[in-house]
């Protein structure tokens, strides 16, 4: 992959670090700090682009990396100090932001229960319906687009988890990733079904290929997930994030599938689809009440974070969904100029 | 699902939804045909409303469809 374009300073300060390889000496000084300090002061961190896609391209090298940078650059302790900035105002944006989910008992069918009731289906616009009935193949194309960020590598956030837990919760999430990863068989793999949908509309299967496309909330989306799975104090949230995810799934998937179907799609294009409308029927009872259930069990102290978890993930889902309807309702495509 | 070790079955009612099936359990249709199992662990539905029965779709959330506790 390539690195994405810079889209403020905060990106143009890390790309001049990242084509070169990480030296000894210090590039970052106090001097620097202050002032990625003061350019991720924003009014809406969630929604800058500059906040976001350079915390991407920080999370990024976690990942898979970038053509042409330095696999130093990983664990360099600049690159943490300066991602711990974007972080802290990420997250004072998501505290003030997402609505506060009710307290409930630290009892695992009360959890999932809680956590169904946050998730339950709800009336109205959604981007789903309009995928079903009206979207035409340009906005079809955009969805695929904006759902490519993450799910090219689909399921890889929530597996930061695995080592932090233990026991049964442990097990269930282990249960979920292995069948998103295709039950030992990589044609089987959800990021491989959704590379085979990309394709099949004519667009590009790599990973990352149309990031300078997408607006902030898009990456926003994906950089929650990595924020709650690659620090171990947020395993709380990472496993509420997965139950609101797969909670909110087999439904709307199938309406996708409807959608793609409605435009003249094959069967090969819309199985990843239809596969999640009936995996995510057992993965929202396997993420709801044995990764989060048991989770509150066996961490009663960790139920505030499940639940803002869940929370913060059925957030971001409306701000993108939202964008996405604005556009496409004001006639604009949901994409960034290319 | 073939190359893993035997696994006695159990199903686990989960409340107000699917029936969880885990382990070597044959599923079969009316005329005794074996019906395709593509995962380890499968849902069936218990609300009558899922469109690909006998797995749940997800449908007895939009129906509230409640189990008798
Ligand atoms: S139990 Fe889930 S669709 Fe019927």
């Amino acid at each position: 992959m390539k690195l994405p374009a810079p889209r403020g300073p905060l990106g143009a300060s890390l790309t001049d670090l990242l084509v070169h390889p990480p030296r000894d000496t210090d590039d970052v000084d106090d001097a620097v700090l202050s002032r990625w300090r003061d350019a991720a002061t924003v009014a809406d961190p969630v929604t800058d682009d500059d906040v976001q896609l350079t915390l991407w391209t920080l999370y990024a090298l976690h990942y898979r990396g970038f053509e042409g940078v330095d696999d130093a650059w990983e664990w360099d302790p600049d690159l943490l100090r300066l991602r711990r900035v974007l972080e802290n105002a990420f997250e004072a944006a998501l505290r003030h932001q997402v609505p506060a989910p009710t307290a409930t008992a630290a009892e695992r069918e009360a959890v999932a229960a809680a956590l169904f009731a946050m998730t339950a289906p709800a009336p109205g616009p959604s981007v789903a319906r309009y995928v079903s009935r009206s979207a035409d193949a340009t906005q079809a194309e955009e969805f695929l687009i904006h759902r490519s960020l993450y799910t090219l590598m689909e399921a890889d956030p929530h597996t930061w988890a695995v080592p932090r837990l233990s026991g049964a919760p442990k097990a269930a999430l282990v249960e979920v990733q292995a069948d998103e990863y295709g039950g030992g068989r990589p044609d089987r793999m959800h990021s491989a079904l959704f590379a085979r949908t990309m394709r099949g509309a004519g667009l590009v299967d790599e990973y990352g290929y149309y990031v300078d496309r997408l607006p902030a909330v898009t990456i926003a989306a994906l950089n929650l997930m990595s924020l709650f799975g690659l620090h171990r104090r947020w395993r709380g949230a990472i496993a509420g994030h997965l139950a609101a995810f797969e909670m909110t799934s087999s439904l709307p998937n199938r309406l996708y599938g409807d959608g793609f179907r409605r435009l003249g799609h094959d069967a090969g294009t819309t199985d990843y689809f239809d596969e999640h409308v009936e995996a995510d029927a057992v993965h929202e009872q396997i993420a709801g009440r044995d990764l989060a259930g048991r989770l509150a069990e066996q961490e009663p102290e960790l139920v505030g974070d499940i639940l803002f978890g869940a929370a913060a993930c059925l957030y971001l889902d409306e701000l993108v969904g939202r964008h996405l309807l604005d556009a496409w309702s004001a006639g604009t495509s949901s994409l960034r100029a290319a | 699902m073939t190359g893993h070790a035997p696994q006695p079955a159990t199903i686990e009612a989960c409340p107000n939804g699917p029936l969880l099936v885990r382990g070597d359990v044959e599923l079969v249709d009316s005329d005794g045909n074996p019906i395709e199992r593509r995962r380890r662990t499968v849902a069936l539905c218990r609300c009558g409303t899922s469109a690909i029965a006998p797995f749940c779709d997800g449908s007895h959330k939009a129906i509230g469809f409640v189990t008798p506790s």
